[in-house]
C-alpha cells in the first residue's frame, strides 16, 4: 500500500505547476535548518529528545508521513508540541515529516 | 659590560614571547565569560572589555539547549549538555578538566551556595543527580517518576526542582550526611521551568498546562506552595508556543519581578513581597528570556520562532516598550556585563554574538560565534539561583 501511495504523491508532485506548492532546494535548506535548530529546542539536536519525543529514525520507526505530518500541523494536545500550522504548510509539514523518516541521523 | 646586559635581558625577553600566553602571564577572570556554541559542541570564552572571543574548547557533546555555572572562584566552568553530559572545564588553560556522561538527557543544573555540589537536571532517567564540585564524583541521586527541570540552588546547601509529568516540587537539602527531601505532590500542571529570587526567599515555577504559577517561601518553617496569578490569561486566545520561556533568566526589576507568560504575547509584574500582580506589557511575540538589566532600570526580552529577530527594552517604571532592536535571525539569549553597561545578545543564525550600549542602544562591537545559544558572565558566580 505505502509504495503505491508514495507512487501516486510522487505522479500529483509531478504534475504539480512549478511554484504551487512545490518545495525547492532553498526551502529544504531553510526546512531541514528549521529541524535542526528549532525542533531541536526540544527534541533535541540529534533527534533523541528533550521535553519532546526523540525522533531518531529508531523512535519514528513504523510511523507513517500522514501520523507525523497531522502531529506537526496540528499540535499534540496535553504536551508541549505546538500546531505549526499557522506558520507552516501542509506542504512543508510532509516534506519535514519524510526528512525525519529518511534522513540518516 | 653593560652591553653584554641589555644583550641578555633582549634574549630572556625573546625566550619570554616565545612561550605560551598563559606559561608566564597572570589573568583575572572577572571580565571574561563563556558562549555556547550549541551545535558544534564547543563554547568560546571571551573577554568582556575587549570585545574579543580568547579561546574554544571543543568537545562538550550535544549543546542545545546548554546552560553551565561557575565555580565561586570564577575559573572553573560546569557545563550541562542535552546528552546528559556534565563537562568541568578551566577557563584559564581553556582545556577540559574533566567530562562525563551521567544520564541519557539532562536539562540543566546548578551550583551549591557553597560551590561544592553540582546538581544536574534529567529527563531520561528522570530525576536529580548530585556531584562533587571537586571530582564529579556522584554524591546523591534522586529518581523522579519524569521530567526533572526548574533546578535551582537555594540558601542552606538546598536544591528545589520540578517535575513536567508529575506537578510536583521537591527541596532537596544537602546540609547533613544524608539528602533531605521535601515533596510538594503537585505545585500546579506541567512546570516548564522556575526560578529562585536573588534573596533565596522564593522557588517560582512557571505552569504549561494552566495559567498561573507556583510559588514557594523558601524561608517559611513549614513552606506551602501557593498559586499566583492563577488567570493571567483569562478571555485571552492561547498562543501557539513554538520555544518555552526560560525562568531562570529572570529579572528583579527593583521591588518587582517581570516574567515571561505562556501562550500569550506579554511579560507579567509582580510584587517581589506580596507576589500580587502589579502590571502587565504587551510584547511583540511570545517572550522567552526577560532580563532586567542589573539595577533594574530596564528589562530586555527577546522572543520564541518565528518572531526572534527582535529584542524590546521595557521600561521597569512605566512598563512601556522603549526600545526595539533587531539584532538578526535568531535571537536566543542575553546577557548583561556585571553593572549593565552592556548587554550581549547571541544571534544564532548569523553566527555572531552582538554587544550594545545600554544606555543608547546602540550596536558597539560583534564577535564571531559558530551558532551561538547561552552567554554566561563569569559574575554569575556570586549570584544566587543562577
Amino acid at each position: 500500500m505505502r509504495p503505491m501511495r508514495s507512487l501516486a504523491a510522487l505522479l500529483i508532485l509531478a504534475a504539480l505547476p512549478a511554484g504551487a506548492g512545490e518545495i525547492t532546494a532553498a526551502d529544504a535548506t531553510r526546512l531541514s535548518h528549521l529541524v535542526e535548530q528549532d525542533c531541536g529546542s526540544c527534541h533535541g539536536l540529534t533527534r533523541k529528545g528533550g521535553l519532546g519525543s526523540p525522533l531518531t529514525r529508531e523512535a519514528l520507526d513504523g510511523q507513517d508521513r500522514e501520523t507525523l505530518a497531522t502531529i506537526i500541523l496540528d499540535g499534540m494536545p496535553g504536551s508541549a508540541m505546538p500546531p505549526w500550522r499557522p506558520i507552516m504548510t501542509e506542504e512543508e509539514a510532509y516534506w519535514i515529516a519524510d526528512y525525519l523518516l529518511e534522513a540518516e541521523k | 659590560m653593560k652591553r653584554a646586559l641589555t644583550l641578555s635581558s633582549a634574549l630572556l625577553l625573546c625566550s619570554a614571547l616565545a612561550a605560551p600566553l598563559g606559561a608566564t602571564e597572570l589573568r583575572a577572570t572577572g571580565d571574561l565569560g563563556v558562549i555556547v556554541e550549541r551545535a558544534t559542541g564547543s563554547v568560546l570564552i571571551i573577554d568582556q572589555s575587549e570585545h574579543a572571543a580568547i579561546g574554544r574548547i571543543e568537545g562538550l557533546g550535544d549543546l542545545s539547549h546548554a546552560s553551565l555555572v561557575f565555580s565561586p572562584d570564577e575559573r572553573f566552568a560546569y557545563v550541562f549538555g542535552r546528552d546528559g553530559g556534565l563537562s568541568k572545564i578551566d577557563i584559564l588553560s581553556q582545556k577540559i578538566v574533566k567530562r562525563i556522561l551521567q544520564s541519557g538527557n539532562s536539562i540543566g543544573g546548578a551550583i551549591s551556595d557553597d560551590g561544592k555540589l553540582i546538581a544536574v537536571a534529567n529527563y531520561e532517567p528522570g530525576g536529580i543527580k548530585i556531584f562533587d564540585a571537586d571530582t564529579l564524583d556522584l554524591v546523591a541521586d534522586i529518581p523522579a517518576e519524569g521530567k526533572a527541570l526548574g533546578l535551582e540552588d537555594a540558601p542552606g546547601r538546598k536544591f528545589v526542582f520540578s517535575v513536567w509529568d508529575t506537578g510536583e516540587t521537591r527541596i532537596v537539602d544537602m546540609s547533613g550526611a544524608e539528602p533531605r527531601i521535601t515533596t510538594f505532590a503537585h505545585v500546579g500542571e506541567q512546570p516548564y521551568d522556575a526560578l529562585v529570587t536573588d534573596d533565596g526567599r522564593t522557588y517560582i515555577a512557571g505552569l504549561f498546562g494552566e495559567d498561573g504559577l507556583a510559588a514557594i517561601d523558601l524561608w517559611d518553617e513549614t513552606p506551602e506552595p501557593r498559586r499566583i496569578l492563577p488567570h493571567y490569561g483569562r478571555g485571552q486566545e492561547e498562543m501557539p508556543v513554538y520555544k518555552m520561556p526560560h525562568l531562570e533568566g529572570w529579572a528583579k526589576a527593583g521591588d518587582q519581578i517581570v516574567l515571561p507568560a505562556v501562550h500569550h504575547h506579554e511579560v507579567l509584574w509582580i510584587d517581589s513581597r506580596s507576589l500580587e500582580e502589579t502590571g502587565r506589557t504587551e510584547t511583540y511575540g511570545q517572550p522567552v528570556f526577560a532580563m532586567a538589566r542589573p539595577g533594574g532600570r530596564q528589562v530586555w526580552v527577546n522572543f520564541a520562532h518565528p518572531l526572534n529577530d527582535t529584542v524590546q527594552v521595557i521600561d521597569s517604571m512605566t512598563h512601556q516598550i522603549v526600545g526595539e532592536m533587531k539584532p538578526g535571525p535568531a535571537v536566543l539569549h542575553m546577557e548583561f556585563t556585571s553593572r549593565g553597561t552592556e548587554a550581549w545578545v547571541s544571534v544564532r543564525d548569523e553566527n555572531k554574538v552582538v554587544i550594545y550600549d545600554t544606555t543608547t542602544l546602540q550596536p558597539i562591537g560583534e564577535i564571531a560565534a559558530e551558532s551561538p545559544s547561552g552567554i554566561f558572565f563569569t559574575a554569575r558566580a556570586h549570584r544566587l539561583g543562577l
